[in-house]
């Protein structure tokens, strides 16, 4: 089953094209991992699949939704404020720079999706909170602020946050590209039981060799377009475009 | 001692003869001088009158007057801020038109003296003899006031003060607003949060950090400013020791009096600023 559909997608900002035609098809299950050298555009496309940004052209389906615009006839209309809300719910996303609520402690971050957004009971949604964060490692830090957190520490919260929506996809936006070196491992460890329990997945990063252990499939960007498109083994291993050559041997 | 960090020569000790600093000392003996001069004329130079400004310290027409004072002052204080918050939203909104407003308001009230902007609302009955409600460009009015009646002193005062502060209260929410990281917006529209709540949930509460402590200095600002309101014969603070030494002329002691409450008032606001501060700072 198709879970996300890209087709044609073109971003740009002012006279500089960011996607030129970005076209991906993501099924239910899946984890795929964008490559690409920075500038490449894989962050900016990962924030048109929630709207974070309007693309110029082309579209978005998640799970057979438009996203963004509704389709009557041949005539698009662009969604209201709620129910561009509403389809953002249903996608989790991880920043690079964590993004933990500052003013809320772990548990009220992971509780704010549900509480905030869905309008559920504060008791049932701590309940949950306190599920998640012992998933991701962090039962003893439910009440704790961020600033009092590890930045990998944070990013598990934030992953837990995410989560919290039962998302159908989620996002990951180069979320170890912030962190010292030896926290990346324990963010990775949660993405990887993530993925194991059959999350939907589309992770931007320079985490080589996850994509190669975790991703179903391997998609490398460059300039704006997919260049490559495939299984770890064959888009990491035999590159047939010689930019994704040249990309791979400067990250391996 | 720790011995893994000590060095076992021993300390080489540092027993210097301080540096002087004989111009901080002139200074000091100076204000001393200056200290005692001022409070020597306290006691000695009869016309402060003490006796008459402790019989006038808790008077009933002061007392009247500090309330009036107080009352004016929160008022003022929490329309200005209501308003404020709005402007501030407008300001931000990207709709020109709303932020275009929002900067205009600003730009008059912040640009005029208050005094000016008192005396303008006392006399708007001049500008706009009748106030109504009803559909405008022509169309059935519902009901009109005389605007002599509607616009009482008070009420001139009332909407002088706070109209004039809210414009000073959007730039404080407004950079309180900026200072929140754009990263906790977009996390909040990721997860679904419109904009509305947005704003509610997540940005307002982050920004009272920026915005509390000028807001407290606002709030001290306006209860000395509320004295301005005693050119249109308001009964405060001012106006009511005014009301006494132009009977007794007893001027002085009469501003002493007055003088003695606005410090306590703006001590204590202080203190309870203070407070405000330090819960809001919880989380950072």
């Amino acid at each position: 089953m198709t879970l996300l559909r890209a087709e044609r997608v073109f971003k740009n900002y002012g006279a500089n094209e960011v996607l030129k035609g970005v076209d991906l098809e993501v099924t239910a299950g899946q984890v795929v991992c964008l490559l690409g050298p920075s500038g490449s555009g894989k962050s900016t496309f990962l924030r048109c699949i929630n709207h974070l940004e309007r693309i110029r052209s082309g579209r978005i389906w998640i799970d057979g939704e438009l996203i963004g615009y509704r389709q009557a006839g041949d005539k698009l209309y662009e969604l209201d404020e709620n129910a561009i809300s509403r389809q953002r719910a249903e996608v989790g996303m991880v920043f690079q720079d964590f993004n933990l609520f500052a003013h809320y402690t772990a548990a009220e971050n992971v509780m704010a999706g549900p509480v905030l957004v869905r309008g559920e009971d504060r008791r049932r949604a701590r309940d949950q909170a306190v599920g998640l964060l012992t998933r991701v490692g962090l039962a003893d830090k439910l009440d704790a602020y961020p600033r009092q957190l590890s930045g990998g520490q944070q990013q598990r919260v934030a992953i837990a946050r995410a989560l919290a929506m039962r998302p159908k996809l989620m996002l990951f936006d180069e979320p170890t590209s912030a962190l010292d070196p030896e926290l990346v491992g324990e963010v990775l460890e949660v993405m990887r039981a993530l993925a194991d329990d059959g999350q939907t997945m589309i992770v931007v990063t320079h985490e080589v060799g996850f994509a190669r252990e975790v991703a179903d499939l391997v998609a490398f960007l460059d300039q704006g377009v997919i260049l490559e498109l495939g299984p770890p083994a064959e888009v990491l291993a035999n590159p047939a475009n010689p930019r994704t050559q040249a990309f791979l041997s400067k990250v391996l | 001692m720790d011995s893994s960090a000590s060095d076992d020569r021993g300390e080489l000790e540092i027993r210097a003869i301080p540096a002087r600093h004989p111009w901080r000392w002139a200074g000091a003996a100076l204000v001393v001088l200056l200290a005692a001069m001022l409070v020597r004329s306290f006691l000695t130079n009869p016309r402060y009158e003490w006796d008459v400004v402790f019989s006038w310290l808790l008077a009933r027409t002061i007392i009247r007057g500090l309330l009036l004072t107080l009352a004016l002052t929160a008022v003022s204080m929490l329309a200005g801020i209501l308003l404020g918050v709005l402007l501030a939203v407008m300001r931000g909104s990207p709709n020109r038109l709303l932020s275009g407003a929002a900067g205009s308001y600003i730009w008059f009230f912040r640009g005029t003296p208050l005094l000016v902007q008192l005396v303008f609302w006392f006399n708007l009955s001049a500008l706009y003899p009748r106030i109504g409600l009803g559909i405008p460009f022509g169309g059935p009015e519902w009901a009109s006031l005389d605007a002599n009646a509607l616009i009482s002193p008070m009420t001139a005062a009332f909407l002088g003060l706070a109209l004039n502060e809210a414009a000073y209260l959007a730039e404080i929410v407004r950079a309180g607003i900026v200072s929140v990281p754009a990263g906790q917006v977009q996390a909040a529209a990721a997860l679904g949060l419109t904009r509305r709540k947005t704003m509610r949930r997540i940005v307002l509460p982050q920004a009272m950090r920026v915005i509390v402590p000028p807001t407290g200095n606002q709030t001290i600002s306006m209860l000395k400013t509320s004295s301005l309101v005693s050119v249109l014969a308001i009964p405060e603070l001012l106006y009511s020791a005014q009301i006494v030494y132009s009977r007794t002329f007893q001027t002085i002691p009469l501003l002493i009096v007055v003088s003695i409450w606005y410090l306590l008032l703006t001590s204590a606001l202080t203190a309870v600023q203070g407070r405000i501060e330090r819960r809001y700072g919880r989380y950072a």
